[in-house]
C-alpha cells in the first residue's frame, strides 16, 4: 500500500531520486576536516534568522514612532521575547562568522579554481545579499546606531558623482531617514532579500552538487575511467548516483556518501556550535558592545549624533578601506573593489594545484597576509579614524589590495609540489 | 500543422519585435515600482521652509533649528569671532568658499548674509554626522583657533564660518541652505527671495 503510493508519487516526482542525487547517494571526499562544518551551519543560521525572524514581525511595528517601543516590547512583555530577539541578533552575527570561515576555506584550499568559479560567483552573491540583509535588519530598531549607521551607509551612495543625491533621495525617500525608509528597509528585510537569498543558496548547492565538492587536497575523486586509477574494495563498498559517473566515463574514488556520513558528522558541528551559539545568547547576547552597540538602546534622534559611530564588527574590515582613502567617491570604490576583488580570486589566481599543502611557501604567506590584513581593518574599523589608526588603516589596506595582485604574478609560475593521485 | 519551410527572416523579425515590445512594457511597469520610492507629498511638505525667532540670540550661542530633518545650525557670532576667520585661511581647504556649497549670496569670508548671523546645515558634508560646536576650546582641535566644529565620527573640523580644515576627511566647507530674513527677528530656513 505505502509502496504504491510511493511509486505513484516518484512516478510523478522524483522525490526519492532526487534525494539519493543530493544526499543519499552523493558522492563527497572522504577527508573532509574542521574547515568542513561551516557550510552546513551557515545553512542552520539561515534557518535560525527565517524562523526568529518570523517570530520578531508578530510583535514588532514597522514604523518610525512604534519600531524602538516595540523591540522593547519583545523584549520585557512578550514571553521568550528576549530569547527570540537574542537569537536573531546573536544569529546575525553566527552568520558572519561561520560565513567568513566558510569562506577561508574556500581561499585555503582552492575551491573557487577552475570548474568552480560560478559556484564562487554565487557564494559571493550571496556575501552582498547578507550584507544588505544585515544592514537593512539594523536600522528596524530604530536606535541611535541603527539610523547614524544607516546614515553613513547612505551617505555612501551620496558619494557617487551627478547623481549621488537624487539616488540618496531614493533611497530614503525622504529628504532625511525617516519612517519612509525604516518601511522600505522592513519590506526589504523580511520579504524581498530573505527570498533572493534562500534562492541563491539553492543555485549555490545546485552547482556545488554538479561539479562536486572540494577537499582539503584539492584533487578530483571523479577520475577518467580510462585505467589509470582503478578503484579499491573501500570504493566499490558504496552506490553512488548513476549521475555522478557520468554514465561509466568516471569512476568515483575516496569517497562516501553524503548521508549518512556527513549528515552524522555535521551534526556534530552543529552541536559544538549551538553550545557555544546558545553561551553567547544565555549570557553575552550584546557581545560586549559589538553584537548591539550601545548608542542603539537609545531611540534614533535626528539632531544628536553618537560621539562615536561604528559599524557592526562584519562590516568593519570594509568600513576601515572606505575611511583609509581620504576621498569619499574613492573610498567608496576601494570598498566596493575590496569585495570585487573576492569575487574575481578565479581568474586572478592563475594557479592550478588548488590546496594550499600542494602549494609554494609563499602563497601560504600571502594567505596569511591577507587574514592579518583583514582582520586588522576589521579592529581598526572599530577604532576611530584619527592619527595613527590611519595610517595603519591604509597600510593594511594597501596589504589587503596586494594579497591579489601578488597573487595574480606569481600563480602563474608558482613552483607547487607534486599532487597526489588519491586523497590523503 | 502546415508544413511550410521555416522563415528564419520572418521568425527573427517576429521574435525581436515580441521582445522590444515586451521589453517596453516591462519598462513601464517598472515606473511605478520605482517612482513610489520618491518622497510622497507629505514628506516634500515636510521638507518645506521653516522660521525661527532670533531676537533672544546671545552673542556665541548656538540654536538648531529642523529642516528636512536636518540640523540647522544659526549662530550669532561676536566681533572676536569674524576677526578670527581670516586668520587662519592657509589652514583651509576652500577659504573663498569656491566649491558650490551655499547660495550666492554666502559666498565671502563669514559665508552669510549678516556678518554676524551664521546659518548652516549641520552635518557633516563626509558622511553625514553631525559635528560638534566647540566654543573657546577648539585650540586642541587646531593650533590657534579659538572656537568651531568638530565632527566625532571621523574627525573632520570646520571653523565658526564652516570651512573646512585641511587634512581632515570632509572634502567640502558645511552647506549653507537657502535662507532669508522676515524682519530682524526672524529667518526663514529654506526659502531666499530668489525662490519665493
Amino acid at each position: 500500500m505505502f509502496k504504491n503510493l510511493m511509486s505513484w508519487i516518484e512516478y510523478r516526482l522524483p522525490f526519492m531520486d532526487k534525494m539519493n542525487l543530493h544526499v543519499m547517494q552523493y558522492p563527497a571526499p572522504k577527508n573532509f576536516n574542521f574547515w568542513y562544518f561551516f557550510g552546513s551551519l551557515a545553512m542552520l543560521v539561515l534557518v535560525n534568522q527565517i524562523l526568529t525572524g518570523i517570530w520578531l514581525t508578530m510583535n514588532y511595528v514597522p514604523s518610525a514612532e512604534g519600531a524602538f517601543a516595540s523591540v522593547e516590547y519583545i523584549m520585557r512583555d512578550v514571553d521568550y521575547g528576549w530569547l527570540l530577539r537574542y537569537m536573531h541578533s546573536t544569529g546575525a552575527s553566527a552568520f558572519f562568522v561561520v560565513v567568513y570561515l566558510h569562506m577561508l576555506r574556500g581561499m585555503m584550499y582552492g575551491s573557487y579554481q577552475k570548474p568552480r568559479e560560478l559556484l564562487w560567483i554565487f557564494g559571493m552573491l550571496i556575501f552582498l545579499v547578507l550584507m544588505a540583509e544585515a544592514f537593512m535588519g539594523y536600522l528596524l530598531p530604530w536606535g541611535q546606531m541603527s539610523f547614524w549607521g544607516a546614515q553613513v551607509i547612505i551617505g555612501i551612495f551620496g558619494t557617487i558623482p551627478f547623481v549621488g543625491e537624487d539616488l540618496t533621495l531614493w533611497i530614503r525617500g525622504d529628504y532625511v531617514i525617516s519612517g519612509a525608509t525604516l518601511n522600505r528597509f522592513f519590506a526589504l528585510h523580511v520579504i524581498a532579500l530573505p527570498l533572493v537569498l534562500v534562492i541563491l543558496v539553492f543555485l549555490h548547492i545546485m552547482a556545488l552538487h554538479e561539479v562536486g565538492s572540494n577537499n582539503p587536497d584539492g584533487i578530483d575523486i571523479k577520475k577518467d575511467n580510462d585505467g589509470s586509477v582503478v578503484q579499491t574494495e573501500a570504493d566499490k563498498k558504496f552506490t553512488f548516483h548513476q549521475y555522478f559517473t557520468r554514465g561509466g566515463k568516471k569512476i568515483i574514488v575516496d569517497a562516501i556518501p553524503f548521508h549518512p556520513y556527513y549528515t552524522v558528522k555535521d551534526l556534530l558541528g552543529v552541536a559544538g556550535f549551538l553550545l557555544i551559539f546558545a553561551w553567547v545568547i544565555f549570557f553575552f547576547p550584546e557581545g560586549g558592545g559589538y553584537f548591539l552597540e550601545p548608542p542603539n538602546f537609545e531611540p534614533a534622534n535626528a539632531l544628536k549624533t553618537p560621539a562615536h559611530i561604528a559599524p557592526v564588527w562584519y562590516f568593519t574590515p570594509f568600513y576601515a578601506i572606505l575611511r583609509a582613502i581620504p576621498h569619499p567617491f574613492m573610498g567608496a570604490v576601494a570598498m566596493f573593489a575590496a569585495i570585487v576583488a573576492l569575487a574575481l580570486l578565479p581568474w586572478l589566481d592563475r594557479g592550478r594545484v588548488r590546496s594550499i599543502r600542494y602549494r609554494s611557501g609563499l602563497h601560504t604567506a600571502n594567505l596569511i597576509n591577507f587574514c592579518i590584513s583583514f582582520v586588522a581593518l576589521g579592529v581598526l574599523g572599530v577604532l576611530p579614524a584619527e592619527g595613527i589608526y590611519t595610517l595603519l588603516a591604509q597600510i593594511f589596506s594597501f596589504t589587503y589590495f596586494g594579497f591579489f595582485i601578488l597573487l595574480w604574478f606569481y600563480s602563474k609560475n608558482e613552483k607547487t609540489k607534486p599532487l597526489p593521485v588519491r586523497l590523503t | 500543422m502546415s508544413n511550410a519551410p521555416v522563415d528564419h527572416g520572418r521568425r527573427r523579425f517576429l521574435t525581436i519585435a515580441t521582445s522590444v515590445v515586451g521589453g517596453v512594457g516591462a519598462v513601464g511597469a517598472a515606473v511605478p515600482f520605482v517612482a513610489s520610492w520618491m518622497p510622497s507629498e507629505k514628506a516634500k511638505q515636510a521638507g518645506a521652509a521653516v522660521s525661527a525667532d532670533i531676537s533672544k540670540l546671545e552673542p556665541g550661542q548656538l540654536i538648531r533649528v529642523e529642516w528636512r530633518g536636518k540640523p540647522v545650525w544659526i549662530v550669532k557670532r561676536p566681533q572676536a569671532m569674524l576677526d578670527e576667520l581670516a586668520t587662519h585661511e592657509d589652514k583651509l581647504r576652500d577659504p573663498e568658499s569656491e566649491v558650490e556649497q551655499q547660495p550666492a549670496y554666502a559666498q565671502n569670508r563669514h559665508r552669510s548674509k549678516k556678518p554676524e548671523i551664521f546659518v548652516a546645515v549641520g552635518i557633516c558634508t563626509h558622511l553625514g554626522c553631525s559635528p560638534t560646536y566647540i566654543i573657546n576650546d577648539f585650540a586642541a582641535q587646531v593650533e590657534g583657533v579659538k572656537s568651531g566644529f568638530f565632527c566625532p565620527c571621523h574627525g573632520s573640523k570646520f571653523d565658526m564660518a564652516g570651512r573646512v580644515f585641511q587634512s581632515v576627511p570632509a572634502p567640502k566647507n558645511l552647506q549653507i541652505p537657502p535662507y532669508m530674513f522676515i524682519d530682524d527677528n526672524t529667518i526663514v530656513i529654506g526659502e531666499d527671495e530668489g525662490t519665493v
